[in-house]
């Protein structure tokens, strides 16, 4: 009798790998950057993406692309769609580690944000670089970034990112180069020396910070008068309950990309996925959940004026901003990081 | 009879029989000790000296250049590295971009390129894209068809590079991970001031470890020389206060030093409540807070060899000296104190290695100009992606360990002992 348990238990054992992947229900491994942004994105894209019949696994990253390329040269591709920022996007497609995508199944490249179209990535949401300040602390904020230089108008330290890209561009601006002209000056010699040199001006009062969510952190502890941040992770500290402020002048906006790395194993569901993350209201739906603005034009129509005022992408807000420019950053990134680590040792 | 009893013990009629009977014996008692510890040789072979291997090799290797254009690579052999080279070059880099079987080769070279010299990036991929040239045959017609698709096919920067890295193997990321590089006719100079980086930062390595071991043999030395002189039984439940810390995750004590260091955080309200200070201190997200936070981390492993050699110092020394007439204090330093300089040479020889690899706790609570050596090593596997420069300073970093470990064993002349 138990013989026969046992034996009908080892054959049972022996057939549930052959007989699981047919029963159990699909599942794709969705890679996002965490945080506030995440959980906007399981809100509007996987829990409704999983009535569908697919399960979403959500997983986060820091954006370390080192990641995928080692998956990829090993062929022990494990993650299926991944979130990555602009530069990322270009870079990888150059170098073979992610899948064209096929845009037949995902929608009509009209509808979308030119940006957001290309052969390997598509364009997830745009987002802004931005300054801002703690309503309570400070009545009268900056207007612009000479104000946010202004360290005896505005007494305080400020938060920047630790790293080159952004700041040469805020401090061109600070001073006194016009949004339009940001990278044909930091693309010569002189306008990167310049740069440097004002960073220089500031750099006794710099408090730098390296993860997304630390910026809104410092301003609500009073650690920063003032500091650059990801305008997203300010609508996320004032929802609940916090009173920070943003200037939208002079912000950077980029976009971040879905994208397949070539080998996935569920390639089918992952455009699937894709493609209903950028259907007009899923995308409505993540703005709602989060001030990022959409890429597919079509959900632009279906927000109310509340939530469009917030998106990096209303005209009040984008009017004198800055789209980041990733031709050049891809060619001058790895050098002028590393000549800010030396200017940061100085 | 006799030849039976040759026939049991074959040394009676054949010594030289029984001399290799019992070598044999030897060898397979020898082989059979040496198989038990075949699994760690194994290990330590696949685990530790392979991946050191493979990343030194990947810090001299330069595969990009010579694997996707062998017929620019030997055109530009004659080539003065001066002004543009001959036409034939311009043919043939059009001819190896055309061949590429893949987008990712082109990929690879266009990245090895371009952190050579910043620019390759776009004008390699844009040329790869806008292959294959229409109605261009003569080497003259392709080279000014290229020009006309970019013009700075005609800089002399971009050719160099080319030259550059035609070879299999490259000296260029240890010269670079030493802020050196080879100038366009090899001859080995001294990076421009404001790309001078990686000597700095090796020094700034350097001291934050010092300073670190510094105060981890200040604070761990009384703490140890205490905890010896306890009982058994004492010292003990002491030691778990000591071992406790160092068996929790280090992003946990990182997160909570910066609960306990931010402006508004407890150490500030303690020092204004006490009016020690009248504003808060800095104590974050700079040299202090890095300094602080990893003395605590590190500080066990100052502790616990020091403790150990501690217990083996016979007390009856110092009462000895005592007896004799010296001061406390004096026999302290002159009695006690040599005798546990084996305990303090490990101890700051084991932080002091253990600091120089810090990553995750400068990065956390120092600022722009507190990073260590790892920091950077991070930046370029993670972000920059350039492997090569990476392994460079990897080793960089294991390079100057081993000089590390090797001045300590000739200043001490002993082997590291932890107790």
């Amino acid at each position: 009798m138990n013989k026969s348990i046992l034996a009908a238990a080892l054959v049972a054992a022996a057939l549930t790998p052959v007989a699981l992947p047919a029963l159990a229900q699909q599942q794709i491994t969705v890679v996002n950057f965490g945080g506030a942004n995440a959980n906007a994105q399981k809100k509007a894209y996987y829990d409704p993406f999983e009535k569908t019949g697919t399960k979403v696994i959500a997983v986060e990253y820091n954006g370390e692309q080192a990641k995928i390329k080692a998956m990829v040269e090993t062929k022990k591709v494990t993650w299926d769609v991944v979130e990555v920022e602009s530069p990322d996007v270009a870079r990888g497609c150059d170098e073979g580690l992610f899948e064209k995508l096929d845009y037949s199944k995902i929608g009509n490249k009209a509808d979308f944000n030119p940006a957001a179209v290309s052969d390997c990535g598509i364009g997830i949401f745009v987002w802004s670089t931005v300054m801002a300040y703690n309503g309570d602390k400070l009545k009268d904020g900056p207007k612009t970034w000479a104000d946010f230089w202004d360290t005896k108008k505005y007494p305080g330290k400020r938060g920047m990112r630790k790293g080159a890209r952004y700041n040469l561009e805020f401090a061109l601006m600070a001073d006194g180069v016009k949004p339009a002209d940001v990278y044909k000056v930091l693309a010569t010699k002189d306008g990167a020396e310049r740069a440097f040199k004002k960073l220089t001006e500031l750099k006794p009062s710099i408090q730098w910070w390296e993860a997304g969510a630390q910026p809104p952190q410092f301003l609500v502890a009073g650690d920063v008068a003032m500091s650059t941040v990801y305008n997203g992770r300010i609508d996320a500290a004032n929802r609940e309950g916090k009173n920070l402020k943003i200037t939208w002048t002079g912000g950077i906006y980029d976009l971040d990309y879905w994208v397949i790395p070539k080998g996935a194993p569920s390639k089918e569901a992952s455009l699937k996925f894709i493609a209903f993350a950028s259907t007009p209201d899923a995308q409505a739906e993540y703005a709602r959940n989060i001030a990022y603005g959409p890429t597919n034009n079509k959900a632009l129509a279906k927000l109310d004026a509340k939530v469009l005022d917030n998106l990096p992408t209303s005209a009040a807000n984008s009017k004198d901003a800055l789209q980041f420019n990733l031709k050049f950053w891809a060619d001058q990134g790895e050098d002028l990081e590393k000549r800010f680590a030396s200017w940061a040792t100085n | 009879m006799s030849a039976g009893l040759a026939a049991a013990l074959p040394g009676i009629a054949d010594p030289q029989a029984l001399q290799r009977q019992m070598a044999r014996a030897e060898r397979r008692r020898k082989l059979r000790a040496f198989s038990l510890t075949l699994p760690l040789l194994l290990f330590l072979l696949l685990t530790f000296l392979v991946p050191i291997a493979t990343l030194l090799k990947r810090a001299v290797e330069n595969p990009e250049v010579a694997n996707a254009l062998p017929r620019t690579v030997a055109a530009l052999q004659g080539w003065n590295r001066e002004g543009t080279p001959s036409d034939s070059a311009f043919a043939a880099i059009t001819k190896d971009l055309g061949a590429l079987p893949d987008s990712s080769d082109a990929g690879a070279l266009a990245r090895r390129l371009n952190s050579d010299t910043p620019g390759a990036r776009s004008l390699v991929m844009g040329t790869f894209k806008a292959l294959p040239l229409a109605g261009a045959t003569t080497a003259a017609d392709i080279k000014a068809s290229l020009l006309a698709l970019d013009e700075r096919w005609g800089e002399t920067k971009y050719w160099r590079a080319i030259a550059k890295n035609g070879g299999r193997w490259t000296p260029d990321y240890l010269l670079t991970s030493v802020d050196l590089r080879r100038d366009a006719q090899g001859a080995v100079e001294r990076v421009d001031p404001e790309q001078r980086v990686f000597g700095r930062i090796l020094v700034r390595t350097f001291e934050i470890s010092a300073i670190v071991t510094f105060w981890a043999l200040l604070l761990g030395y009384p703490l140890a020389y205490w905890l010896s002189s306890l009982s058994t039984r004492q010292a003990n439940v002491l030691m778990i206060l000591v071992l406790v810390p160092f068996w929790t995750s280090i992003l946990v004590r990182v997160a909570a030093w910066i609960v306990l260091l931010q402006s508004e955080g407890l150490v500030n309200h303690a020092l204004i409540a006490a009016h020690l200070v009248e504003r808060p201190l800095a104590l974050l997200f700079n040299r202090t807070g890095v300094i602080i936070a990893m003395v605590h981390i590190l500080l066990p492993f100052m502790i616990l060899p020091l403790y150990s050699v501690m217990k083996s110092v016979p007390p009856t020394y110092l009462r000895a000296a005592v007896s004799l007439g010296s001061s406390p204090l004096t026999a302290f330093f002159r009695v006690y104190v040599p005798q546990t300089y084996p305990g303090i040479g490990a101890g700051a020889l084991l932080v002091f290695i253990l600091s120089i690899g810090y990553y995750v706790t400068p990065a956390l609570l120092g600022g722009a100009d507190d990073q260590m050596l790892s920091y950077y090593i991070a930046q370029y596997t993670n972000v920059s992606v350039n492997w090569g420069m990476a392994c460079a300073l990897g080793a960089l970093l294991l390079a100057a360990t081993l000089v590390l470990y090797a001045l300590y064993r000739r200043v001490t002349k002993s082997e590291l002992s932890l107790g």
